[in-house]
């Protein structure tokens, strides 16, 4: 064949793909892209903004105070005031999500994954887990503040930590099933099989087989359901976490730190903010919120590490 | 079941169904399983419940002409409830103009352009943008976005404005938008893309004319959800529309206002008075319900179109 010699220092395809543009180049397809990369760009450099604005007066809080920062209390005086209690809030409502709202929510996606009939009720019950993850998370607030604040005030204190830990448990519970029940239905049969093969029953076999294979699945959703939770400011405020400047005094037992007055990340975050300019504003604030986005960001890259890690895997 | 079997020494019965001690423990953990399943539905029967006794109580107290008036100031006894709906309707509008271009460009070329490896690296710097909490947001719309942006937008701009806290809700719904529409795309089957393309046509012209129409119920739903959590948003709008002790009825983005949600917060975070003022109280959970039934709705008819993609699929 006697036809024109190819240019073999260029693929094929390249060849192939100039003959049919007949040498035009495709000027709407290329501003179409740009636009798309554009918005992915755009996307982007809003995290890095977001990022520049806290570290700098970060910086300057945590070069003039060190760790004290974290471990001095709230105070009026911006020189003084620190984090202390707010940690302590955001721990106390992170143990009743992980002691709640864990096992409950896996608990009941080993229910409706496992054990549950197709019916009419596991149907109702899907499709209201579904609609509760959509329900913003204030309208939480208003169920603890009539719920744990109102109605049980004799057992949790009233506006107390553990009105705002139950709160949040019940916020995240919604996520922890979905999620969970995600990582279950991924399991094969065959893993199952092989339990009942050898004469387990049910639980035996959920417990050594369908638990361990879909762990990693569970862990992650779990973990990012406790970054939402301690990010969480709305639902708190309504419970009635501390907005102002109270101090918290005494020295509290146990029983009396869980039914006392409490202050968390979030919401200390928005008391700073809401401070008119000066050091409240311009130091404070970014400081607290990269605390706060520490936290979150680490949890985050825990979950995400951990998902790769197992869709490897597989 | 039992089972005769003929063994070696005297044939007997063999009984399968296993030791009493082991089912009755099969028993009880499937029973604390199915009361971890239906708690989900005690949940919903406690919001519902505990907002409709104080919205009923909040009704009874107020009458009809405190519910239109010319603003929201709870402590002074004006309900405007148009006040708040307009306020969440505004802060929706600029947060879908913000939202909707921009996580609907990077779905696209997440799904439609990015190789692979570009994928892997995004999605989870999409994941983080996702996972930043509200109140963050809030302090980016106040302290970033209100000078830098919608001073420039306009002269007669605020430093608290109805725009700030909806760029900041855009921004924060933007990942939301972006993961939904990018699973809508990609489950679009790869043979009509190859259908397109063997008809000569170009990527564009496959991506705008057979993915996106393919995909468009997923989109929908992906804009609803989107609307639905905006109008759900709280912290942005508390702490970058400013407005907390009230606010006139305002049809401008470029003053303080007030949204449902926002409104609640800060009849709530102005703390011991709320349950001293009367009507004050139980009007947050009148406030609520409205803003419940919205987003449920909302969030119902998303689902409908979500199941829609599945079902075609």
């Amino acid at each position: 064949m006697a036809v024109t010699t190819p240019d073999t220092r260029t693929p094929t395809t390249e060849v192939v793909r100039r003959q049919i543009e007949g040498g035009r180049t495709d000027v709407s397809g290329l501003v179409f892209q740009g636009l798309l990369l554009l918005s992915l760009i755009v996307t982007l450099a809003i995290l890095v903004l977001l990022l520049v604005e806290v570290i700098p007066g970060a910086i300057t809080v945590f070069a003039d105070r060190g760790v004290g920062f974290l471990t001095s209390p709230l105070s009026r005086a911006a020189a003084r005031t620190g984090l202390s209690q707010s940690i302590q809030g955001s721990m106390i409502i992170g143990a009743f999500v992980v002691l709640l709202a864990f096992p409950i929510g896996i608990a009941a996606a080993v229910y409706l994954e496992e054990y549950a009939a197709k019916n009419t009720l596991t149907r109702i019950i899907d499709v209201n887990i579904r609609n509760l993850a959509g329900v913003p998370s204030i309208v939480y607030g208003l169920l603890g503040l009539a719920i744990f604040v109102q109605l049980l005030g004799g057992f949790t204190g009233g506006r107390s930590v553990m009105a705002g830990g139950l709160t949040l448990a019940v916020l995240v519970l919604p996520i922890v099933i979905i999620t969970s029940a995600e990582a279950i239905r991924a399991v094969p049969d065959s893993i199952r099989e092989a339990g009942f093969g050898v004469g387990a029953t049910r639980w035996e076999t959920i417990r050594s087989h369908v638990l361990p294979y879909a762990a990693p699945g569970i862990l992650t959703g779990t973990i990012l359901s406790l970054a939402r939770a301690l990010g969480e400011a709305a639902p708190l405020i309504l419970v009635g976490a501390i907005t102002g400047f109270l101090a918290i005094g005494g020295e509290p037992n146990f029983i009396e730190t869980l039914q006392g007055p409490f202050l968390a990340l979030p919401t200390t975050i928005f008391n700073f903010a809401r401070q008119p300019g000066g050091d409240f504003r311009n130091e404070l604030t970014p400081a607290a919120i990269v605390v706060l986005l520490v936290i979150v960001f680490l949890a985050n890259f825990a979950a995400i590490t951990l998902r790769n890690r197992y869709d490897r895997r597989r | 079941m039992a089972q005769a079997v003929a063994g070696p020494g005297a044939p007997g019965e063999i009984d399968l169904t296993g030791d009493p001690a082991r089912l009755r423990r099969e028993r009880i953990i499937r029973t604390l399983f199915f009361a971890a399943a239906t708690l989900s539905v005690l949940v919903t029967i406690g919001i519902i419940g505990s907002l409709i006794f104080e919205a009923v109580n909040f009704l009874a107290q107020v009458d009809a002409a405190a519910l239109v008036t010319d603003g929201w100031f709870p402590r002074r006894g004006l309900f405007d409830i148009g006040t708040l709906v307009i306020g969440s309707l505004l802060v929706t509008m600029v947060a879908m103009v913000i939202a909707v271009p921009l996580g609907l460009g990077a779905a696209i070329y997440l799904s439609e352009y990015a190789a692979p490896r570009v994928r892997r690296v995004i999605k989870p710097v999409l994941e983080t943008l996702a996972g930043i909490p509200s109140v963050v947001v809030g302090f980016f719309a106040l302290a970033w976005v209100a000078p830098n942006v919608v001073a420039r937008l306009s002269s007669t701009a605020q430093e608290f404005s109805l725009a700030a806290a909806g760029i900041g809700v855009g921004v924060l719904v933007i990942p939301l938008v972006a993961s939904v529409s990018e699973d809508a795309m990609r489950a679009v089957p790869n043979s009509l893309r190859e259908a397109s393309y063997g008809m000569g046509a170009k990527r564009v012209t496959t991506v705008t004319r057979v993915v996106l129409p393919a995909a468009v119920s997923g989109l929908v739903a992906s804009f609803i959800l989107a609307v639905s959590r905006a109008i759900g948003e709280t912290m942005v709008v508390a702490i970058a529309a400013g407005a907390t002790g009230g606010s006139l009825r305002t049809w401008n983005v470029f003053t303080p206002g007030q949204t449902m949600t926002a409104a609640m917060a800060a009849l709530a975070a102005g703390t011991d008075q709320v349950r001293g003022a009367s009507a004050a109280f139980p009007s947050l959970f009148f406030v609520g319900l409205l803003l419940f039934l919205i987003t449920a709705a909302l969030n119902l008819i998303a689902d409908v179109f979500v199941r829609r993609v599945r079902q075609r699929y």
